[in-house]
This record gives C-alpha cells, structure tokens and sequence, in this order.
C-alpha cells in the first residue's frame, strides 16, 4: 500500500511536472481613460495563448496567462508588477499598456530580472537601454521623424504644430521640438488642444495668420485629430495636414467625413491590411491577424493590438529558440532577434536598440475618395 | 485682425450657445428644487449619442431627432421619479449628490450600450462654410444659434404667459405659499426635470455635427454650463443665457489670444472672479436673509 502510494505520488508528480505550465504575465490598462489601447491587447493576448494551447504549447507545455487590469494607473500597476514577480513567478511580461505604467514597473523588473515586452509608446521605454526591458511598437520620435522626412521630400520648410495635451499629444510634441532642426524645417507655431475639445478653431485661426505657414502638423489620436481637420477645411484652410500614428483608422474618415480628403497620417500596414500588394513582406502576417482577431472578436483590428500580436511573438519565438523559460536565456534570444516581420514591421533587436522598428516600419496613408491608401 | 475677431466670436457664441441650454438646464431644476442636477451634461451627451443611434439604424432624422429628445425627457422624468422625489426632504448636498450619481449611471449604461468610440452627425444645410468680412461661420453654427434663441423665446413665453409656467415660478418663489395656493408642486418637479432634460438633448443633438459626441461628452459641457449657470447669477433665465454665451466666448478669446493650454481653466478662474466680486452673478435676484 505504501509502495502503491508512492507510486501514486510519484505519477501525479511526474504529470504535474509535465502539464506545469508557462506564465505569461500581463498588466493592461483594460478600464479606465487607456482602456480603447489595452482592451485590444488583452484580447489579442487571450487569444493567442489559446491558440498555443490548442496547438500543443509551448515546449511541450502549456501556457497560462496571468493578467491584471492597472485601471490605467501606473501606481496599481507597480503593485501588480511585484505580485506576478513575487507570487505568480511568471516566465516572462508583456505589457504594461502606457508609458507611465511600463515606467512605474520597470525599475521592480529590471531588480528582478524578468524579460519584459512593454507595449507602451514613449521612447524613454527603451532609452537609455534597459537589460530586461524591450518594446517591439513604435515610438512617438520615429513618428515625428517620418512625417519630417516626408515633407522635407515636398519642400516644406515652415511648419505649424498642433498637438494634444494628453501624454501621447505631449511627448510627441517634445520629440518633434527636439527633432525637426535635423530635417532643416522650422515650427513658426505651435498650438495645443485638449484631447476632450469640442473645436479647435480658435488654435487654427491663429495657425491661419501666422505667416510663412507651409503645413500643419497634428499630433494626437482619438476624436480630437478629426475635429481639428474638419476645423481646417471650415476654416478655409488649405495647406497639407499631417497626422501622427494615432488616427490611421476607419473611424477617422467617418468622423471627419469629406474633410479627411487628401489628409496624410501614418499607420503601420495592419491598419491597410487589405489593400497591401501580395508582394508585400508584411502580409501574411497581417491578413492572419486580421482573420484571426475580427473571426473571434467581431470586432476591427486596431494598431494596438497588432503591438501586443508582435511583442507576444518576439517573446514566443524566443522561448522556442532558447528552448527553455531560464530567464536570463530568453532574454538574450529576445535581444537577438532579426527579421522578425510582425504587424508593426521587421524588427532587428541588438544590445543598443531594444526596440528594433526604424521609421520606414511606419507607413505613410494618405485619404483618398474616402478611404486610406499608401501615399506615393 | 477683425477677420481674426469674428472668427473667435463665432466659434465662441456656437458653443457658449450649448453652454447657455445647459445652463438653462440647471437653471429650470434649480428654480423648481433648489437642486443642482449634475447630470444635466448627461442629457446632452444623450441627445447626441441616440441621435446618432437612431440615423444609424436607418430612421429618418424627421423620426431620430424627435425620438433623441423625447428619450431623454422620459430619463429626466423617470430620474425625478424614481431618485429625487423619494427623498424630497433631505438636503439639498444629498440631492446633488444623488444626481452625480445619476450622472455616472447614466454615462455608464451608455459606455457599455453604445460603446466607447466617438460618433458625428452630418450637418443638417451642408457643410459649405459661410465667408463674412474673412471670417467662416458653418451652416451647423446657424442652425445651433437660431433653435437656441427659439428655444429661449419659447421658454420665456411658457414661464411668463402660460399657467403651468407660473405656477412653475411661483414654485421657485415660495413652495409652501404655492401648495397653499393649490400648486402641485410635485408636478412641478417632474416637469422641470423633463424640460431641462428635453432642452439638454436637443443642445447636443444641434452641436453633434460640428463638436462630435461620445459617451463622456456631457462632462465638459455639464461643468460649462455650470459655470455659465453661476456667472449669470443661479436661477435667472436670462442669466443663464448670456452667462453661458459668455463662457463660450471668453474660453475661444482666450484660446486665440492667451493659449490653448488654459482654454479649459479660463471659464473656472471666471467664476472664481465673479463669485469673489459679484456673489449672485450677473443676473442674480438680491436676497435678503433674516437672521
């Protein structure tokens, strides 16, 4: 009888070990002002850690994925961050929705040491370099630096900037300020609006008399970037607007109606997935997430959810490479990825760069008969 | 620079005259129950978000627009009933209270019915801007002026020629004296709630082609029109009006001429002024308490 318990033992212990699985932790801001960002990248996650499991897992084990929705409160997320280090001893993170959560939870993380795919904007995320801290989504200073390329391209030299006074808005403001002398173009104004504003004409009104402007340059996402633009052509206006990453959606042209015509903004090529030529690198990768993702959510993709896709992966894969979950292992097979095509671009990580996307990762859309195409 | 001038004061008057129906709003609540009802911006996100509800879901807008104020009004009623009446004797603080918890149940239900996207109407006469002396004025910004001034005309003939709007005013004079005099003052509550509701709606279905609306809209526009409510002087109409004119005005002044960074905190140091130099603001009707 001992004998057979032990047995007994030994067989429930072998299978525990067999069927232990692989913890991914997750801090998303999935409630609260950040919530149209981290309820698509939980549901992203969600599913792709079902879909693993359906398939075997990963290593042969399966993946449990242990989240904690921060409220978008970068304190609750610090609290959160030291519960999965400490009492779920996750594998590895992904998350952290915003830059101020992502920031309130590196320094607990990089103590510890856990691989960490933040899915935050800023570019302080990833500068300096952080040992444990990577981030495959684009930052505002690539944006800045695409939208001045482009219209150094067209000959514009005099810009006005319109920025939101939300994070996104501000620390795009502060990237642009830092970057434009390099392109040779000069902000003759820069105006703000809240992310709540109801009109932004007296801002434009203001941009419309001041001389020498030669386009305009709109930093924010969410309702306010399609008020300004119709604010724009109500005013008469007729310079080129420029937007950031934060408005290459359907919603956008809705809202704005026949006043998003001829507007340029950027959007990764998720946002263009059906009308990528098949040659396109990016397109199987953004054509199965498209399905996968609106075939279970009944919902449209959003860039932010493409972010959680490719980070998720860039970890996954280098799990699969290390072939362990060894902590110190996975983070070096992170830091080593090259080529990897995700929905944000190709990303190359090395011991410098922790974010492996150049500028040309984002595209530049333009609207045309009401809908977004590549701009040429 | 007069180009300039006009620009600002048509932008600011379209939507101080938003502000103005809000304060109407909490102007008429006032009057009938010495309440301030928080969720006065509510009414006005409702307005928009049902408007745009019903024309998506193929009604005619002669069938929305109607259906997008008449919902609100039976909310306002039903908000009276079920949370204000039943505890009519408490506090006034406990009244507010209770309708900035109205307010976020309100906000809620429409966030999970409806979604957290943000959502515009087309314009009613077109999109073709108007050009006077340089300036550009929108069609939407005619139409959202002149239904407030009719709304305004309208209000004033039904509290000063109409017995229920008497009986309304004597209401806000003296309650006891108007029960003794045989009011039903109980109506009169549920009535007040209806129109502010009412009022509120049709604001936010005019303004939703120009300023788009989601389910966090009412916010800005309730406080805004707080403030216009309190720099006009709490429960005068007319102070409403031009206190809610004045807010919009003055925040699109400030906007142009300051920076667009304090736009929003310009109405709120307004009312800080006002109140330290004029404590019943503009229009306030002087009272004398016996102590």
């Amino acid at each position: 009888m001992t004998i057979g318990g032990i047995a007994l033992a030994i067989g429930v212990m072998s299978s525990a070990i067999a069927a232990d699985p692989i913890k991914v932790g997750s801090v998303l801001s999935v409630t609260g002002p950040a919530a149209f960002l981290g309820d698509p990248e939980l549901k992203t996650l969600q599913m792709y850690v079902d879909d693993l499991n359906n398939q075997g897992g990963l290593l042969g084990r399966p993946l449990q994925l242990v989240h904690y929705d921060d409220g978008s409160d970068a304190n609750k997320a610090n609290a959160f961050a030291k519960r999965l280090i400490e009492d779920d001893k996750v594998d590895f993170i992904v998350g952290g929705t915003t830059t101020g959560s992502t920031m309130s939870m590196v320094p607990l993380i990089e103590k510890a040491g856990v691989p960490f795919m933040s899915l935050a904007g800023a570019v302080v995320v990833v500068e300096p370099v952080k040992k444990w801290v990577f981030k495959a989504s684009t930052t505002d200073r690539i944006a800045a630096e695409r939208v001045l390329t482009d219209m150094k391209k067209h000959g514009i030299t005099k810009i006005a900037l319109l920025s939101d006074t939300a994070g996104f808005g501000q620390s795009g403001k502060a990237q642009t300020e830092l970057v434009v002398a390099k392109y040779g173009i000069t902000l003759v104004a820069n105006e703000t609006y809240g992310p709540k504003d109801t009109d932004a004409s007296p801002q434009l009104t203001k941009i419309r008399n001041t001389p020498g402007v030669e386009a305009i340059f709109v930093f924010g996402f969410g309702q306010g970037p399609a008020i300004v633009t119709k604010n724009i052509k109500q005013l008469g206006i007729t310079l080129p607007v420029y937007h950031a990453h934060g408005v290459g959606s359907e919603e956008f042209i809705k809202l704005a109606g026949p006043a998003a015509e001829g507007v340029r903004a950027l959007a990764p090529a998720l946002m263009i997935a059906d009308k990528l030529p098949n040659s396109d690198p990016q397109k199987p990768v953004v054509s199965a997430y498209v399905k996968a993702f609106e075939g279970r959510w009944k919902e449209h993709v959003s860039m932010f959810g493409g972010q959680a896709h490719d980070n998720f992966f860039i970890v996954v894969d280098a799990v699969k490479r290390a072939g362990t979950v060894d902590k110190e292992k996975v983070r070096d097979q992170i830091e080593a990825t090259k080529k990897y095509i995700g929905t944000g671009g190709e990303v190359n990580m090395t011991a410098a760069d922790h974010m492996g996307l150049d500028m040309w990762s984002l595209r530049m859309l333009e609207v045309k008969n009401g809908a977004w195409v590549e701009a040429q | 620079m007069l180009a300039q001038l006009l620009q600002y004061l048509f932008s600011g008057l379209t939507i101080g005259a938003t502000y103005a129906l809000a304060a109407l709003g909490f102007t008429i609540i006032y009057n009938a129950s010495g309440v301030i009802n928080f969720a006065q911006g509510e009414f006005i996100m409702l307005g928009g978000m049902l408007a745009v509800y019903f024309t998506d879901a193929g009604l005619p807008m002669a069938v929305a627009l109607p259906l997008a104020v008449l919902i609100p009004s039976l909310a306002g009623l039903l908000m009276a009933r079920l949370t204000i009446e039943p505890i009519k004797g408490a506090e006034t603080i406990t009244l507010i209270i209770v309708t900035i918890g109205v307010s976020l149940v309100i906000r809620g239900a429409i966030q999970v019915w409806l979604g957290k996207g943000s959502h515009g109407l087309p314009a009613f006469s077109g999109d073709i801007p108007i050009r006077i002396l340089g300036a550009t004025l929108m069609p939407q910004s005619l139409w959202v002026l002149g239904v407030s001034a009719l709304l305004v005309l309208g209000l004033w003939y039904f509290f000063n020629r109409t017995l229920s709007g008497k009986a309304m005013l004597a209401t806000s004079f003296n309650r006891g004296a108007a029960e003794l005099v045989g009011i039903n003052t109980g109506r009169v509550l549920f009535i007040s709630f209806a129109m502010s509701a009412g009022i509120g709606a049709l604001g936010g279905i005019l303004v939703t082609p120009i300023t788009l609306t989601s389910f966090d809209a009412g916010v800005m526009f309730g406080l805004k029109g707080f403030v216009g409510a309190v720099v006009g002087g709490l429960g005068s109409g007319l102070g409403a009006v031009v206190g809610g004119l004045l807010v919009g005005v003055i925040e699109a002044f400030g906007a142009g001429f300051l920076s667009s960074s304090y736009k929003d905190a310009i109405p709120f140091i307004l009312i800080l002024f006002i109140l330290f130099f004029m404590p019943r603001g503009l229009f306030g009707v002087k009272v004398t308490d016996r102590v």
